[in-house]
């Protein structure tokens, strides 16, 4: 008989959360320290959705989205987790850029970038300092019609380069355009520039260990491999929903599963104001990614002025389009020195990866797409040679991911990376108003994705719940 | 409670959610944000806080009325005068 992975679980809960992304679990913990009964259901073996690792033999272990998050990390942390896990957060200190416009590295913090952009880029100090504080004072609700191509085109006329320094990482970080919104540039680039780049000491694993204890101590009942199938609705409100055969009920459900997926695949249109059904079509999704995994041999090192995070390009030009492209020029790397696990195994790892368009990869055949795995494998090798010479010779192992892998885990339509376009945000917000009882939490919108964006969105939506819960209980006739 | 006691209480709440600010110079009349290294989810917090401790219940159209010490506790005193102080 197959195992029961709901075995004592209750009947019903006050909340039950969808899927174990950063988001999702950043609401159960918070709902569940509150007091709610709270059930985190998960369709993998595994907690962290996107926040995650996977190990191979001799004791490699590759952080799959560890790249890097901004300093806010710190707060939200202390905050919705604990003192400890804030207590993990380091800066990560050399950010690379490498191409043939440029070659630096920075600390990636507003001080450092005005001291780059004056004394190496000849920009005014004026400037620098009106684009920064232009950058900071943009908020969410701000007028959308500038791009943020318009933005830069303001500020520096006709310099590639200063918009390839200030830009290519925030495409990286998630995949915005120079056609987005500017304002989505300008949170997401003064979350992340104005106090460096940080990462989790001892790697997503620890990250993710440290909070399924947290979630247990919060009382919550953790599942795993718990693939909800259906939201069911009574009258208009969330009722329950249907997982592993049982329907279990709650007075509110949090899905931190895809926008679209939560609205076409588990809810249904039919439930649907025909009007937001339309506008929840008319998402865009983000691009997804594929990603190169390399371990050195034990042994093996490589010097640490290499890089933390090394954004490196062949082409001449700086477009957007291109580094979607699979004609790949583009590559972010990162590199995991030993320190990165100070109580694993002495190990040296290096992550490259490239945004992807998933179109690119799904309609690949069988043979076709092995060879495309094996052809993004050995140019990418071909590309790391630069920065660890005979890396071939010295490397333990190597495997790659694409769209259709991410797609495979998470199970997000055209396995986007990013949640999302902005418009996404307006939708999720939304879902309440159609369904009560019903919320969405997880990477949309630009802004609210990326490690801190979805912590953050999962606190946005967490108070939503308790507010909806709480005057829920005092506007109820006593029971008893 | 009293205006004083709902400006205490925020003041409290306001020294768990930014340890390292010094409150002791604020000024009630200038929003908080020219003064605290405050973002939105601090206002957030603050507004979780409120509910927790007190079963006040803020609107997210309400927020912005918490822009400075002066006007949060204009806005909270109908909302809490028949609370008890803790
Ligand atoms: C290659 C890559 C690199 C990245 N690098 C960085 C980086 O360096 N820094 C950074 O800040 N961010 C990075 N990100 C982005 C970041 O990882 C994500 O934005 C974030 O982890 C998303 O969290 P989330 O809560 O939105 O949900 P997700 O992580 O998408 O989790 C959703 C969860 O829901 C589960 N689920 C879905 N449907 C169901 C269902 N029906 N039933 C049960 N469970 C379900 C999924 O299995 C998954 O666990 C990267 C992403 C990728 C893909």
């Amino acid at each position: 008989m197959p195992k029961d992975f709901l075995k004592g679980a209750n009947d019903e809960y006050d909340v039950i959360v969808i899927g174990s992304g950063l988001a999702g679990m950043t609401s159960a913990n918070i709902l569940g320290r509150a007091g709610y009964s709270v059930l985190l259901l998960e369709q993998h073996y595994k907690l962290g959705g996107m926040a995650t690792w996977f190990k191979r033999p001799g004791g490699h272990i590759f952080d799959v989205s560890l790249h890097g998050f901004p300093y806010g990390m710190i707060k939200s942390c202390r905050r919705y987790w604990s003192p400890e896990i804030a207590a993990a957060i380091v800066p990560l200190k050399n950010i690379r850029f490498d191409n043939p416009m440029f070659s630096l590295t920075t600390t990636y913090n507003r001080d450092d970038f005005t001291r780059l952009l004056t004394d190496r880029f000849d920009v005014a100090p004026a400037t620098v300092k009106a684009f920064f504080d232009t950058a900071r004072g943009m908020n969410f609700y701000d007028d959308q019609a500038m791009t943020t191509g318009q933005l830069f085109e303001q500020f520096f006329p006709g310099r590639q380069d200063v918009v390839r320094l200030l830009m290519e990482p925030i495409v990286y970080a998630n995949g915005s355009t120079l056609e987005d919104p500017a304002i989505t540039y300008g949170i997401v680039f003064s979350n992340f520039m104005s106090k460096g780049v940080y990462t989790f000491e001892g790697g997503t694993d620890r990250l993710i260990q440290m909070m399924e204890a947290e979630l247990l101590a919060n009382q919550v009942d953790v599942r795993i491999k718990c693939d909800v199938e259906k939201i069911n609705l009574r009258q208009g409100r969330v009722a329950s929903v249907t997982v592993n055969g049982r329907t279990i009920k709650a007075r509110s459900v949090i899905s931190n599963a895809n926008l679209r997926a939560t609205i076409f695949r588990l809810l249904g249109e039919e439930q649907l104001d025909r009007q937001f059904v339309d506008q929840a079509r008319e998402v865009r999704l983000n691009n997804s990614s594929t990603q190169v995994y390399m371990a050195l041999k034990p042994g093996e090192t490589v010097d640490e002025s290499t890089g933390d995070l090394l954004f490196s390009s062949t082409a001449r030009e700086f477009r957007t389009d291109l580094l979607l492209n699979r004609d790949v020029t583009s590559r972010t790397y990162s590199f995991y020195y030993p320190r990165t696990r100070p109580d694993g195994r002495e190990r040296t790892l290096l992550v490259s990866s490239t945004n992807a368009h998933f179109q690119d990869w799904s309609d690949l055949s069988d043979e076709e797409y092995q060879a495309s795995k094996a052809d993004l494998i050995e140019t990418t090798l071909d590309a790391v040679e630069t920065y660890v010479p005979n890396i071939r010779r010295r490397l333990a192992h190597v495997e790659a991911s694409t769209p259709r892998t991410f797609r495979h885990y998470t199970q997000h339509v055209a396995g986007a990376s990013f949640g999302t376009k902005f418009e996404g945000l307006a939708i999720s917000r939304g879902l309440p108003e159609q369904v009560k009882g019903l919320y969405h939490a997880g990477s949309v919108g630009i802004i609210m994705s990326g490690w801190l964006g979805a912590i953050n969105y999962g606190v946005i939506v967490a108070n939503d719940v308790d507010s909806m819960l709480m005057a829920a209980a005092t506007s109820a006739p006593a029971s008893s | 409670m009293t205006p004083d006691e709902i400006r205490e209480e925020i003041l409290d709440i306001l020294e768990n959610i930014a340890p390292d600010e010094d409150l002791g110079d604020l000024d009630d009349g200038v929003a908080f944000v020219d003064q605290l290294e405050l973002d939105s989810m601090d206002f957030l917090d603050i507004v979780m806080e409120l509910r927790k401790r007190h079963r006040v219940q803020i609107p997210e159209e309400d927020y912005t009325e918490l822009a400075s010490m002066a006007s949060t506790v204009a806005y909270l005193t109908p909302l809490m005068k028949d609370l008890q102080k803790a």
